[in-house]
């Protein structure tokens, strides 16, 4: 069975007809061809299928696509023409926030989340709100430090 | 700060970041279809049959009838199918692959597949192997290497009248948890097979493609997408799914992308050998170490894949950063019906390491000795002999390290009796360690024979062509780096993308902690020589690696340089362990190391800090066992790898000591940070808690059963 969901996807409203029980992560990699969001576990622990729901950080590996109607979804091909990410990338360039880039679009949602709540936030908080997203490359520090820079470098557009 | 050093934006940053970069799974082709493997669920048994349901059109199984070359994996032996034939030997061997245009229809129908089995008795641990008189997994051996080695005279008299310390240490298996699941995507037309994919070694790739198809080499062609992450789990193991993914597209005349899901990687792909590791030293009345020796068993799994090389590098690096004359050691790879090991970052030396530190601080302890004292006095020195005799032609400055350690982290001073004083077990730990740089032995030399190619454009710019890949470490930016350098030019003229075998000679794989050293060296000479010729308009240079005249190897006796050069470090560790619960607090984190001159900076304490944090995730928190042979934590949820809140920010210093033989003073950087990482907190928590610690991973449960033990 399936069945049509709208929803707003990167600011634009969409309509999908996909299962119900289909994974948001493969409404939009599949159905969608949005392949920024990556799958690396399926069952919400590494957080690289994060996005932003409603303004909220969730794995879409975990959202069920009957669930989307009239919400908002942000991903990272809409994230990236943000001026938010842009200072979010010259930091991250800067401080060696990426390796392999595999975490990288769910650590830039996460970061998002975490400044949008809290433009100001202190290591520890950061720590916190990116202990949803794992990467294997880096110790961490990198990514932190990037995101505490493009907090300084971007005060008053979070 | 030299030049080379200075951090730049990394060449494959702007596509990663922006979620741009195409992974294995991103890729979508016009009629591509999906695959997934049938996987043995016994750890042992004979294929009676096996029930294949009502396939739908368009969906077709591959298994090994389907092989036109040999059904064998490229290794020592020869002895690991591409698909099982009659029997299976661990808990997710491939049996057959079902390939179809629809993913979630492929999964419903490979829950009704139907094999019938009738199991043999599995060999599941070390002690199991070597224990048992029939019944063996190779041929009639209960392991596929079995090597010794003595250096000195270890059946020297005088041991006879020296003080005897024995430990004996265990270790478990890690697994690699890479972001990114294994991937290949096979495209099948008029000029051979293209297979394209996550991996660290495409002729590897394309050697087993060889094999398996029987193909001539011109018909087949290996190329990088961008991977995500491996750190040794993309070496040898995507040659399976590379050689399935391509005989169904072969099969099926469509393109075909295999991209395993977490659970069937963290299942079936290699992972760190387990080991067990017995030392025996002898200690003179000055305190001083002068005889010792090592065994070390090694779980290797069904197949013998790269145990023996494992096994060496163990064996070659358990004399660890210390001067002992005389030396015995041994070693076994046995055969079982577990997971196959293989290569993981640190290729046997963590265990190794963990082994040796703990040891010479035991050592130290039960004479009551001042430990980092006792080590230094050991250490290794320009002018000394390896553990197989080859001669530190280089400064080695251990000392330095250990001086540094010590005004970083202040470690005599905490190592006192004073503990936190919150109510919590505080302790500290130290390790010193090496890392041999690129292949063991004559490997370089004899089995890889480096090649790359640099080719100079009419319009003055340049490209690197090699087989090194692009795996999060950085070398399309730092190669670029070496060559732009050298020919001082702007980096921006200089060209590096993803390797294409049909393009890149063989450099050998991107493993051992070789890329800069021995590649980056290579580009280097080449591009010297274009230098020298750039005024000619279009022409291409090529370089093969040479063995270096001052070296030498004899890989019958063990003797002589077992490695070109080596990397050296230091960690301290300090903990808090709390009295009640058992769980280990880090505190402190203080690292050194000696890797020549940094290529990039900030590249370098990405390997760095990312080493660090896998191997404490190895020492303290990484927990994977087996039951009946099948991996017992195969989810990210029930392995518990390290996220942003477990550990503190890492202090690191650099030595200064360029490598002549390195491009700019370079020696091997990417495995090094990991080697020493988990002894430094083993110790740290055996100093809080006052037991011996003879396992890793060193976990809450495992400290809670040492305190209630009162061993």
């Amino acid at each position: 069975m399936e069945i049509e969901v709208r929803f707003e996807l990167n600011g634009k409203d969409v309509a999908v007809r996909t299962d119900p029980l289909s994974r948001l992560l493969d409404v939009l990699r599949d159905g969608l061809n949005l392949t920024g969001t990556k799958e690396g576990c399926g069952e919400g622990e590494c957080g690289a299928c994060a996005v932003l729901l409603d303004g909220h950080l969730v794995n879409s590996c975990l959202i069920p696509a009957i669930s989307l109607e009239g919400k908002s979804v942000l991903t990272i091909e809409g994230y990236r023409d943000t001026e938010r990410f842009a200072v979010l990338k010259e930091a991250f360039a800067g401080t060696g926030a990426v390796q392999c880039g595999f975490c990288t679009p769910g650590i830039l949602m996460a970061a998002e989340a975490i400044l949008r709540r809290n433009p100001h936030p202190t290591e520890e908080e950061l720590r916190e709100g990116l202990s949803g997203n794992l990467c294997r490359c880096t110790g961490y520090a990198m990514i932190v430090e990037g995101i505490l820079l493009a907090a300084e470098k971007g005060t008053g557009i979070w | 700060m030299d030049d080379i050093s200075r951090p730049i934006r990394r060449f494959d940053f702007d596509e990663k970041i922006a979620g741009k970069a195409l992974y294995c799974a991103d890729v979508r082709l016009d009629n591509m279809l999906h695959a997934k493997t049938l996987r043995s669920t016994k750890a042992r048994a004979r294929i009676v049959s096996i029930e294949t349901p009502p396939l739908p059109e368009g969906f077709l199984v591959v298994d090994a009838g389907d092989i036109p070359g040999r059904n064998v994996v490229p290794g020592y032996y020869d002895d690991q199918p591409f698909f099982a034939q009659g029997t299976v030997n661990y808990v997710g061997e491939p049996i057959l692959l079902l390939v179809g245009p629809d993913k979630d229809m492929i999964i419903r129908l490979l829950e009704r597949f139907r094999v019938t089995y009738e199991e043999m008795k599995p060999v599941l641990t070390i002690e199991e192997a070597e224990g048992a008189g029939e019944g063996f997994i190779f041929g009639d051996k209960s392991s596929f290497f079995t090597l010794e080695y003595s250096n000195g005279d270890p059946d020297n008299g005088s041991l006879h009248s020296a003080r005897i310390f024995t430990d004996e240490f265990r270790t478990g298996l890690q697994e690699h948890a890479y972001l990114e699941p294994q991937g290949l995507l096979a495209v099948y037309g008029d000029d051979g097979i293209c297979v394209s994919g996550s991996m660290q070694c495409p002729y590897f790739i394309k050697e087993a493609l060889v094999r398996a198809l029987g193909w001539p080499e011109e018909r087949i062609r290996v190329i990088q997408l961008p991977t995500g992450g491996a750190f040794g789990g993309k070496e040898e193991y995507p040659s399976i799914p590379a050689v399935h993914a391509a005989l169904a597209a072969v099969k099926a005349r469509k393109p075909v992308s295999l991209v395993f899901d977490r659970h069937e990687d963290m299942l079936c792909t290699t992972k760190r050998h387990p080991s067990v590791i017995r030392l025996k030293s002898y200690v003179d009345v000055n305190n001083r170490v002068i005889g010792r020796e090592v065994d070390i068993r090694i779980d290797a799994g069904a197949y013998a894949g790269l145990s023996g090389v494992v096994l060496q590098r163990m064996m070659f690096s358990c004399g660890g950063v210390y001067d002992v004359p005389n030396l015995k050691v041994t070693g076994k790879a046995f055969a079982t019906n577990n997971v196959v090991s293989g290569a993981f970052r640190g290729f046997g030396a963590p265990q190794v390491f963990f082994a040796i530190e703990t040891h010479m601080e035991n050592i130290a302890g039960a004479l009551n000795l001042d430990v980092m004292e006792f080590k230094r006095r050991h250490f290794l020195h320009k002018g000394d002999t390896s553990s197989t005799g080859g001669i530190f032609h280089n400064e080695i400055k251990l000392d330095e390290i250990v001086s540094a350690l010590e005004r970083m982290s202040g470690y005599s001073r905490k190592r006192g009796p004073t503990g936190p004083g919150n109510g919590k077990l505080g302790g500290i730990g130290f390790a010193c360690f090496f890392h041999g740089c690129g292949f063991t032995g004559s490997g370089e030399s004899e089995l890889i024979r480096a090649r790359v190619r640099l080719k100079k454009y009419q319009d003055n710019t340049v490209e690197i062509f090699v087989s090194s890949t692009e795996i999060g470490q950085g070398s399309l930016t730092t190669l670029r780096k070496i060559v732009a350098r050298t020919l001082e030019v702007p980096i921006e003229t200089v060209k590096h993308t993803y390797p294409d075998t049909d393009e890149c000679p063989d450099s050998g794989p991107t493993v051992a902690s070789r890329t800069v050293m021995i590649v980056g060296r290579l580009l280097r000479e080449a591009a010297l020589e274009m230098k020298r010729r750039w005024d000619e308009d279009t022409f291409d240079v090529f370089r093969e690696f040479r063995f270096p005249e001052h070296l030498a190897w004899d890989n019958k006796t063990f003797r002589g340089n077992a490695y070109p050069e080596y990397a050296w470090g230091g960690n301290v560790v300090s903990v808090e362990v709390d009295p009640l619960t058992f769980e280990v607090e880090v505190t402190g984190i203080w690292a050194v190391y000696d890797i020549g001159a940094p290529v990039d900076e900030t590249i370098v304490r990405g390997q760095i800090e990312g080493g660090i944090l896998q191997g404490l995730g190895y020492g303290g928190m990484e927990v994977m066992q087996t039951r009946d042979g099948a991996p017992l934590q195969a989810s990210l949820t029930d392995y518990a790898v390290p996220n942003a809140l477990d550990f503190p920010p890492m202090e690191i210093m650099l030595m200064d000591n360029p490598f002549s033989g390195g491009p700019f003073g370079a020696r091997g950087l990417g495995e090094l940070p990991l080697v020493g990482a988990a002894p430094a907190l083993a110790l740290a928590i055996q100093n809080a808690i006052g037991r011996k610690v003879t396992q890793l991973p060193v976990t809450p449960e495992i400290i809670m059963e040492m305190m209630k033990r009162g061993d």
